[in-house]
């Protein structure tokens, strides 16, 4: 029997993701960290200056550590995705890369092999901080039952997927355009700061100039951020003073949004593996 | 055209302005183990990554095993087994988990993959070694897995591209042995080194390549032969009329001036002409300052079609 295409890029890669402690460890390690460190001095900044603002009546307040859980698990995700096309970047001019690019294998299976294998760390990490939130003192899926939180974890999980789908296509083509690690690293760090910080991850958008709001709702990590907030605190809560209320419709559509994403990064990845000489 | 495995004509390369490779057209047999001889950058590597798909078809038609590598690009792939020049192993996974992976990407079946990697180990006396990771391989070792991973799929054309460079002289000698029982086996090797030994010693027919044409082909014994019966590295104290009074002498097959010393190679027995020679140099008041006379070698029949040592 023979074994889809894709399937020796993407074993090879979570093979070598488990086999070394080191990056399964510091993995995991680091959302634990951000909930840890900054969540709390966040969480405490906030509550302070915000003690005496009033919830407003009927709606579900929720801390802020709650409030931020969601956007640390869609900045973790964004982070180790856009930096994952780095592998292959040495893979390129040190690695198997070429032995991979004179075989009859097709380009689109480095593609969705090294995906699958990224999706796949991706909820590994997600996992671990709803976990490690939830110890914290996180409220996750709070009022809603066993029916309704699996709806939600199926949802978390496409959300997940598609969005890292988008990202590591992006590191990937990131990864076949330079030819140095400095060049790598720079415009992914460069790429990391807008897409990081102009979006509704850590604060809510209502704060930023008009420019740089306009800039977070095209940004995914905002549409990220609203998926899982959506299916793990609810559609309409009240954090930091402020409603926060989502639609189905909002819902599907930033869904969709990232679904489109996605596929024109595939895409112009594809394009670029396709025509990339490697020797 | 049964037996031939390789066909390439009027191949050209050009990287922006520079031409790297111009013109060049050769063949190889099936069953055979034919080398491309030339010094660093002749242009070896580009005519190499190109016949392997890496680099694009620029100019000339290839066919290899049938195929035509401007159109059935896959086919050609499927049919050949690679060796880079610069390795191109993952350290962090097992000698077992590599050849898995290429078996893998060529979508091998499962039960012949096994056994090809059975199959191979042994050849490469790597079995005890199949569950060690790369990385804690000696250079020799990660050689020969290469080799192995590159006849994975029995290739019917099997490209090395400077297979020994790098290696301890030991590890280059059991490469070669390595690649010849391959050979013994019926797979036909196509290689590149700027080695003269590796050239000689393992070839049965060698192009001669330098600034991206080929200069000479033929047998090891042929080229050699070709240079007469010995080579004289003669040196004088007047290089100049010396060359100028043994022009036309009885024996004397060629001779040229290299680097303050003459070069001579000789139709007849060199042992009974260099007597001949000393004399009629020392009779018009010139000395003979050094003498070194031997069968020519591949460095030799280099020099002198080329007019040039190798160069690295």
């Amino acid at each position: 029997m023979k074994t889809p295409g894709f399937y020796p890029v993407f074993k090879r890669d979570i093979t070598r993701y488990f086999r070394f402690r080191e990056q399964l460890l510091t993995s995991m390690l680091h959302p634990i960290l951000w909930l840890a460190l900054f969540g709390f001095a966040m969480a405490g900044t906030f509550e302070r200056l915000l003690q005496t603002s009033l919830p407003p009546a009927g709606i579900d307040v929720v801390n802020y550590l709650t409030f931020m859980c969601p956007g640390m698990i869609a900045a973790t995700i964004m982070f180790s995705n856009l930096y994952g096309g780095f592998s292959v970047f040495f893979d390129k001019d040190w690695g198997i890369l070429r032995e991979v690019m004179a075989s009859p294998m097709l380009r689109r299976n480095l593609i969705i092999g090294i995906s699958l294998s990224a999706i796949i760390k991706s909820l590994i990490q997600t996992l671990i901080i709803l976990v490690f939130g939830t110890i914290l003192g996180c409220s996750v899926f709070a009022g809603q039952n066993f029916f309704s939180a699996m709806i939600s974890v199926v949802g978390i999980i496409i959300f997940i997927g598609v969005f890292s789908f988008a990202i590591i296509c992006l590191s990937l083509y990131v990864a076949f355009l330079t030819n140095t690690p400095e060049g790598y690293q720079g415009i992914t760090t460069i790429l990391s700061m807008p897409i990081f910080f102009a979006s509704n991850s850590l604060y809510p958008i209502e704060g930023l100039p008009p420019v740089i709001q306009q800039f977070a709702m095209l940004n995914p990590l905002t549409h990220l951020t609203n998926g899982l907030r959506f299916f793990i605190i609810g559609d309409n809560f009240s954090a930091l003073g402020l409603v926060f209320s989502y639609t189905t419709t909002g819902i599907i559509f930033s869904f969709l949004y990232l679904t489109g994403l996605a596929l024109v990064f595939f895409w112009i990845t594809l394009r670029k593996i396709e025509k990339v000489v490697i020797t | 055209m049964e037996n031939i495995i390789l066909e390439v004509s009027n191949f050209s390369y050009q990287y922006g302005e520079v031409q790297a490779v111009s013109d060049i057209s050769f063949q190889v047999k099936k069953g055979e183990i034919f080398s491309f001889l030339g010094p660093n950058g002749a242009g070896k590597s580009t005519v190499i990554n190109s016949l392997i798909t890496l680099l694009p078809l620029q100019k000339g038609k290839v066919t290899i095993a049938g195929y035509d590598l401007g159109s059935e690009k896959a086919r050609v792939r499927e049919s050949i087994g690679i060796v880079f020049q610069k390795s191109t192993l993952d350290k962090d996974m097992t000698v077992a988990e590599t050849l898995d992976f290429h078996g893998d990407i060529y979508q091998m079946p499962h039960e012949d993959k096994k056994k090809r990697i059975r199959e191979l180990l042994l050849l490469v006396e790597l079995t005890g070694k199949a569950d060690s990771l790369v990385s804690s391989l000696s250079g020799g070792m990660k050689r020969r897995l290469e080799i192995a991973r590159g006849l994975m799929t029995r290739p019917k054309l099997f490209f090395l591209d400077e297979p020994t460079i790098g290696l301890d002289p030991q590890t280059r000698q059991k490469t070669w042995e390595y690649l010849r029982s391959v050979n013994n086996e019926g797979t036909t090797i196509f290689l590149t080194t700027h080695y003269m030994d590796e050239a000689d010693i393992l070839s049965d027919r060698i192009a001669l390549i330098d600034h991206g044409s080929i200069i000479i082909s033929g047998t090891p014994s042929e080229l050699k032969a070709s240079l007469g019966n010995d080579v004289i590295y003669l040196e004088t104290s007047d290089n100049t009329n010396a060359n100028r009074i043994l022009i036309g002498m009885q024996g004397i097959r060629e001779m040229r001036m290299y680097e303050g010393k003459l070069l001579i190679t000789s139709e007849q027995d060199g042992t009974r002409l260099l007597p001949d020679i000393f004399h009629k140099i020392c009779e018009n008041g010139i000395d003979v300052l050094a003498v070194n006379l031997k069968k020519p070698n591949m460095d030799d029949v280099f020099l002198h079609y080329t007019g040039s040592e190798m160069r690295d």
